[in-house]
């Protein structure tokens, strides 16, 4: 079965084995070691007090846990295999089983390059609404992340503002990586629970999920802990996303920086086990290998592809769905190196089926929203999926009739088997496959049309807005956090 | 026989080797050598050359980092050497440098120290997730005369004002000079907030930290 208005990459011919079982079990075991001999900060009390109870070795001062494999191992059985991410409108739920790799939009960007004035500018409100608008609209979009930075919203209810703009502006399921303190995060719980109709409805079909930051090398933020504690209460489903990045946060070689940025995960995903045995979690990474000459985190190059197809490999021996970050590119427009770094990165993530990407529509490292590139991954997002699929081999497509008919010489353009199956051709529409004097007179390109695309969709599609109600309450809820 | 060793010296930074500049350090002690002589003659010119070969892409980060830890090693040899005769060496400036509360990226910010550090200035870097007053706090303390202040989010970067506002409040500007910098701040955000100098990475860092003490190059 498929969603209304949602293309998914699902039973894939395609398939690649990045890690053999051995090689993911030594990164196990180096995860477990380092765990238990080096430790992870959780500079969190209440974690701390989780972690105590349960059996590990606590620093009140150093905020430093050192737990034995037994724990963690356990811990992480308790994880479900697979649950649903719901959406507003049911017909648009989404599997996390293994057989699906869902996109979603890149999130929390600073500026946007302005649809219409094509000028870059700091982000505000009204994108986020925009977007989601156009995100709703576009099939490759199966589900949010908020995509920018509300920065006209009030800091302490910001992230609230944004989840709420998204809801309103789409029937799709929306994840959160804007949320990152206990109060913030109960707010939104709050508002999906209104939305579902109450907190046992929310927990059977949660509308929101929220995804939180490591923090490299093996460290955690106190705030995105507490508030992933209360999302798994909530029966939210949660992830930590590592980004442990080699030669700045992590080794410089690739496993070793696996076992770190996995020891951050497990860690933290078994703590929520502890805390809520059976919530739906999620392993989440964007590993990368942080540039020679400067440092900066660009998102891209081959490490990153190559991180990109092995971290499935590592949620798969926990039996957990994976969020992989995708389509980060260091380019400063859609260009040669944004179409590169998103067509590799998600084509390996694609192969090994990571249930979740991000990435879509983003340039600079994360940080500058385009819609024009967003247009532009959605297609080849769409190419990966046809690719996915692979070769069909059977009688009615080796065409043996068919061909008998033409014979040598001819064309099969006139053929009822070509008319049958010609949709089953890829019909690209961005990629320039026009005579040249036609290019020529106005020198336009993929941008210009996938610009004028979210243009198209932005003046013309309205989503079914949010019930009155909802509504009314979901603003006395980030009122009162507001005002606080 | 001193000239060897100089020489010595600056290898050891070249290559990174903290327990060699040590050694060389308290061995230039032992044969009585003029610290300041040590420092300039020896170890900086290291400094120097990886610098000059960063800049020109044939040195990289690692390299960078662990001839700036050589660095720091040898002359926190040198250093009661130095307030034993009463001198102190020379710094370009005395910078605090911090990511501000509620924001916990550290990279960016630690890269920014250890270039001001190479290009000799005394950095004191008290990580990440600081509050206004421990930041000003520690300038007053080691009469800073910049401060340096990291924000990676939207909901942090209004830190970097709450700290300019308590600094002119409390008067200390211009004495103490404030520059600013991560991955939101754009020159519109350094303008509105009234900072004396923002860079989007850690070379142009210095080439502001150097005008911000009246040492620009020329
Ligand atoms: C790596 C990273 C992290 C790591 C940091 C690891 C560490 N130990 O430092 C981790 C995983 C911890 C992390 C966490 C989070 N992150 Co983060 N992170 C990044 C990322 C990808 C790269 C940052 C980096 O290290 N760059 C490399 C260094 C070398 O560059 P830099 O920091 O920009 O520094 C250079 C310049 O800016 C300048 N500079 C920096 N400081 C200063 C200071 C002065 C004085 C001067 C002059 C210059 C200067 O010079 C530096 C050297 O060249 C950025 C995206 C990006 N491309 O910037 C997001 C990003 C900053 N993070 C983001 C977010 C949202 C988060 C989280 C909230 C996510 C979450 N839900 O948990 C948490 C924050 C928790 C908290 N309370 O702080 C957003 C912020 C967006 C926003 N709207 O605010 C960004 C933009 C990515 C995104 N779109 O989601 N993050």
């Amino acid at each position: 079965m498929s969603n209304k208005n949602i293309k998914t990459i699902r039973d894939p011919k395609l398939k690649l084995d990045i890690l053999s079982r051995e090689e993911v079990r030594k990164i196990h075991d180096a995860t477990l070691q380092i765990i238990e001999r080096v430790g992870i900060k959780f500079p969190s009390e209440r974690a701390l007090d989780i972690w105590e109870e349960n059996g590990a070795q606590v620093s009140r001062e150093s905020k430093i846990v050192w737990v034995k494999p037994s724990i963690i191992e356990e811990a992480l059985r308790k994880a479900p295999a697979r649950y649903p991410l719901a959406a507003r409108d049911p017909a648009q739920d989404l599997k996390l089983d293994g057989n699906h790799v869902h996109l979603g939009t890149d999130g929390c960007g600073v500026e946007v390059i302005d649809i219409n004035t094509k000028e870059k500018r700091t982000s505000c409100l009204q994108d986020v609404r925009d977007i989601a608008r156009v995100a709703d609209a576009t099939e490759e979009v199966a589900f949010h992340w908020v995509p920018v930075s509300a920065q006209d919203a009030p800091t302490q209810a910001r992230g609230l503002h944004e989840v709420k703009a998204v809801w309103e502006n789409s029937t799709k399921h929306v994840q959160t990586e804007s949320i990152y303190n206990a109060k913030e995060a109960g707010a939104a719980i709050e508002m999906a629970a209104i939305l579902s109709g109450g907190r046992e409805a929310l927990r059977k079909r949660p509308v929101l999920s929220l995804m939180q930051c490591t923090a490299p090398p093996l460290a955690h933020d106190g705030g995105s802990i507490d508030a992933a504690l209360l999302a798994a209460e909530a029966g939210i489903p949660t992830g930590f996303m590592t980004m442990a990045a080699c030669l700045t946060t992590g080794p410089a070689t690739m496993a070793g920086n696996l076992a770190v940025g996995n020891a951050e995960v497990i860690s933290a995903t078994a703590l929520l086990q502890l805390a809520h045995p059976g919530a739906p979690v999620f392993y989440a990474a964007a590993q990368t290998a942080s540039d020679l000459r400067t440092g900066a985190y660009t998102g891209g190059g081959p490490e990153d592809f190559l991180f990109g197809a092995a971290t499935n490999n590592l949620s798969d021996f926990y039996n957990i769905p994976l969020s992989m970050g995708s389509f980060a590119t260091g380019a400063k427009e859609p260009n040669w190196q944004a179409g590169l770094e998103g067509s590799l990165s998600t084509f390996m993530a694609s192969l090994v089926m990571s249930d979740m990407l991000l990435g879509c529509g983003f340039l600079h490292g994360s940080r500058i929203w385009s819609y024009a590139e967003m247009m532009l991954d959605c297609e080849i997002f769409s190419i990966i999926e046809k690719m996915m699929r692979g070769i069909e081999v059977n009688e009615e497509t080796l065409a043996l009739e068919t061909i008998a008919s033409v014979g040598p010489g001819g064309h099969f353009l006139a053929q009822k088997h070509t008319r049958r199956h010609m949709h089953d051709l890829f019909l690209p529409q961005f990629l320039d496959r026009r005579p040249y004097g036609e290019w020529e007179r106005n020198k336009d390109d993929a941008r210009d049309w996938a610009l004028a695309k979210a243009r198209r969709i932005l003046n013309e599609h309205q989503p079914d807005p949010l019930d009155e109600k909802v509504d009314r309450e979901m603003n006395r809820i980030i009122a009162s956090v507001e005002n606080a | 026989m001193s000239e060897e060793l100089y020489k010595e010296m600056a290898q050891s930074i070249i290559e990174g080797d903290s327990d060699k500049s040590v050694e060389l350090a308290k061995k230039s002690i032992e044969l009585q050598m003029h610290p300041l002589d040590t420092i300039t003659k020896g170890f900086v010119v290291g400094v120097n050359y990886i610098g000059d070969q960063f800049g020109k892409g044939e040195a990289f980060l690692p390299e960078l980092v662990m001839a700036g830890e050589a660095m720091k090693a040898a002359v926190a040899t040198l250093e009661p050497e130095l307030m034993k005769l009463g001198e102190s060496r020379e710094v370009m400036g005395r910078v605090v440098l911090a990511t501000v509360e509620g924001d916990i990226h550290e990279i960016g910010k630690t890269l920014v120290g250890t270039m001001l550090s190479a290009s000799g200035f005394e950095v004191y870097d008290l990580g990440v997730d600081q509050p206004a007053e421990k930041i000003i706090g520690k300038a007053l303390e080691v009469d800073a005369h910049i401060i340096g202040m990291s924000a990676l989010l939207t909901t942090t970067m209004v830190r970097q004002r709450e700290v300019i506002e308590e600094l002119d409040k409390e008067g200390l500007r211009p004495r103490i000079k404030v520059m600013v910098g991560g991955a939101p701040i754009t020159k519109d955000w350094f303008q509105k907030i009234k900072a004396d100098g923002y860079s989007e990475d850690a070379i142009g860092a210095v080439k502001i930290a150097k005008q911000l003490v009246g040492k620009a190059d020329a």
